[in-house]
């Protein structure tokens, strides 16, 4: 699960991170007036969607008034901004947030993640702040310094020194900066994150050490004990169709291309995908309905695939397992019954009881194309959205 | 030898009474499987499919000598409860659950690390579909009857991707020497290269069919070890050429985010440790076929 910014600022700011002196508005004239309770004289005005390179698409905007950032925020809010982390429809902008502008003397880049190799929390910094890490990693990899914690005894503070140094950070500033990589290391354990980005990590001209920006994304697995951080989610920016399945136990990822799935298990999924390709189409979406494949979740399945107007053609594969063809076949059928399919649909049945399986498909009144292999079944898939 | 689990497997069902664990014990019941109790806190003493149910893993250690566990307790409770596996002196434990916290998963690890190898316990999973040595012994939730007694070892991420393997390989009158499934999750109790390792040396294991799909470095370490240290083939499928940069694919851990995460990526860098590749998810029972005949 993805936050805001200014919703990771609040956090970090808890774990005694320093950052800018902000606030969030909904509207211009509340934003005039909290530029005025900002004070200063110069203002950023951020949008706050769920995506990075919000300047290079317009979101950030400097300014010299509270008129402007009334003006500014006007321009904003209800936009939907395009960067290269979106894809071409974009994302909403609902929330404004104003904070004092800093002067910058530095930029450092501070990154946490997971390393999978090691099982531990890798920290990752550089001093060519500003630029994306993938962009540092190109250009400029020998600024690049790492530290691996021990998680069973969390970060100690030699390491936070040590990357602290490794940054060029001036003596008289170590102490701060340390405590500043600690209070992002805490964050991010303590929280179930996975990722914890602050780019830029700033050095001011009055030599604070400051958060500008913030990304942090948190395990979902783990949003049962962590109800203040769930609390956070913005639905607004998150697609309606993978709302309606995340809301119903579905995985599903949508995509491009125009054959519809219905897949049980993440792996078989990918794989179908895949054998789409080959075949000639692209996937419409990535749709896992568990090992299980329950009618419950067939019927909501087919209602989610339908709900998305590029699919041409629907594709099911079924593996069962403990579950039982025939079981899984009356859930299609039942699911027919309550959802009306317009596009030609292709169905698969693999495992226990194939044969009752498709017998049970054969006789029911569905009108339907059978396939028997992984490659069968995307290759009708394929000749049928042809004739469509 | 068998890789995990064979006929003098002693298994316990730990979440025994639950409704996941109940089924899925009577599965394995009737598989074959040696079961020989479950854990419940709190309904210790009494009996649940004819087998007794015991308060903590140490009561159904000591009792029924049991030296492997297979875990249906809820996401929240299942770090803790393969922690006192590994304390009880469990040797394997399987768990099957979805949706234990990464940060969960490194504290597993780690205290993992007090005991000596020889009395450290492997843990499978989570979020897989467990252990089978066809003809032996079931430590899982898959269908048995897929599955041939024969000598090609299975790993794989996916459950379904799993069987639909097995299945091919039937249909080509392929067996299967024991089948394991290590799971979806970024951080998981034994990686493709710790299986790998125990099929090379698995007197009843020819080949080794393995597979992977995006995220993760392990498919990649796997082949690096193979090239340096096995004899026995090894054929690999890799899903999820057409998953997209930076999203989740169902699976936790099915998420590229660095060089090497991709399928391509994997792909080559698996061929170059000499790993025959299935080019799709349909050939991998004639991969494997063919790689057979060759040898």
């Amino acid at each position: 699960m993805d936050i805001h910014e200014y919703q990771a600022k609040k956090i970090l700011s808890d774990f005694g991170v320093t950052i800018p002196r902000g606030g969030i508005v909904y509207s211009p004239e509340n934003a005039e007036n909290k530029a005025r309770e900002i004070g200063g004289s110069r203002w950023v005005v951020k949008a706050q969607i769920h995506s990075g390179a919000r300047g290079k698409a317009g979101g950030i905007i400097v300014c010299n008034t509270p008129l402007e950032v009334a003006q500014a925020t006007d321009k904003l809010l209800g936009k939907k901004l395009v960067t290269n982390q979106t894809g071409p429809e974009g994302k909403i902008v609902n929330r404004i947030y104003i904070e004092e502008a800093t002067d910058i003397e530095k930029e450092l880049y501070l990154g946490l993640v997971f390393d999978r190799s090691s099982e531990s929390i890798m920290v990752v910094a550089s001093t060519e702040g500003g630029m994306s890490v993938e962009e540092i990693s190109k250009e400029k990899p020998e600024t690049i310094i790492r530290s691996k914690i021990e998680v069973a005894v969390g970060m100690q503070n030699f390491q936070a020194r040590e990357l602290a140094f490794g940054l060029g950070i001036e003596p008289d500033l170590i102490r701060r900066a340390s405590d500043t990589i600690i209070g992002c290391y805490k964050a991010f354990s303590e929280l179930d994150a996975t990722m914890v980005e602050v780019n830029p990590l700033v050095i001011s001209k009055q030599k604070q050490i400051l958060a500008l920006d913030c990304k942090m994304s948190f395990d979902n697995n783990a949003m049962f004990r962590r109800s203040q951080v769930s609390e956070l989610r913005d639905k607004t920016q998150e697609d309606s169709k993978e709302i309606f399945a995340s809301d119903r136990g579905l995985n599903y990822v949508s995509l491009d291309g125009n054959i519809g799935n219905i897949i049980n298990g993440a792996g078989l999924a990918m794989a179908s995908m895949d054998m789409i390709k080959l075949a000639g189409g692209t996937p419409a979406n990535f749709l896992d309905v568990g090992g299980g494949a329950t009618p419950e979740k067939i019927v909501k399945a087919f209602k989610l695939v339908t709900m998305d107007e590029k699919v041409k053609v629907i594709l099911v594969n079924i593996f069962a397992g403990i579950n039982r063809c025939d079981w899984v076949a009356e859930g299609i059928v039942d699911a027919l019954k309550k959802i009306e399919i317009k596009v030609p649909l292709v169905i698969r049945l693999a495992g226990t009881n194939v044969e009752k399986g498709n017998k049970i498909l054969k006789e029911s009144k569905i009108n339907y194309i059978e396939a028997n292999t992984l490659e069968d079944a995307a290759n009708k898939a394929v000749a049928a959205l042809n004739k469509a | 030898m068998t890789v995990l689990v064979d006929k003098n497997s002693k298994i316990i069902i730990q979440g025994f009474t639950g409704k996941m664990g109940s089924f899925h014990a009577d599965e394995m019941i009737k598989y074959g499987s040696n079961v020989v109790g479950g854990v419940t806190p709190g309904k210790g003493g009494s009996k649940h499919l004819n087998l007794p149910v015991f308060n903590t893993v140490k009561d159904a250690v000591n009792e029924t000598g049991a030296d492997s566990s297979i875990l249906f307790v809820p996401p929240a409770f299942a770090a803790d409860s393969a922690m006192e596996a590994a304390d009880a002196g469990i040797k394997i434990c399987v768990a099957i659950v979805d949706g234990i916290p990464s940060h969960d998963m490194i504290r597993i690890k780690r205290y993992m690390r007090r005991y000596t190898k020889s009395s450290k316990m492997t843990l499978v999973g989570p979020n897989c579909a467990g252990i089978i040595s066809p003809g032996k012994s079931m430590l899982g939730i898959m269908p048995g009857h897929i599955y041939k007694e024969g000598r090609v070892g299975i790993i794989s991420r996916s459950g379904t991707l799993g069987y639909e393997a097995a299945q091919q390989l039937k249909n080509l009158n392929i067996g299967v020497s024991t089948s394991v499934g290590i799971g979806g999750d970024p951080i998981n109790g034994s990686s493709f290269r710790d299986i790998i390792e125990k099929f090379e040396t698995d007197d009843e294991t020819d080949a080794i069919l393995m597979i992977g799909e995006i995220g993760g470095p392990q498919e990649v370490a796997a082949g690096e070890f193979a090239k340096e240290n096995m004899k026995k083939p090894v054929i690999a499928y890799i899903a999820g050429l057409t998953a997209p940069k930076g999203r989740v694919m169902g699976h936790a851990g099915a998420i590229v985010s660095a060089y090497g995460e991709s399928a391509i990526e994997k792909v080559e860098i698996l061929k170059e440790c000499g790993i025959t590749i299935s080019k799709n998810p349909s050939v991998m029972g004639d991969t494997v076929k063919s790689v057979l005949e060759k040898m």
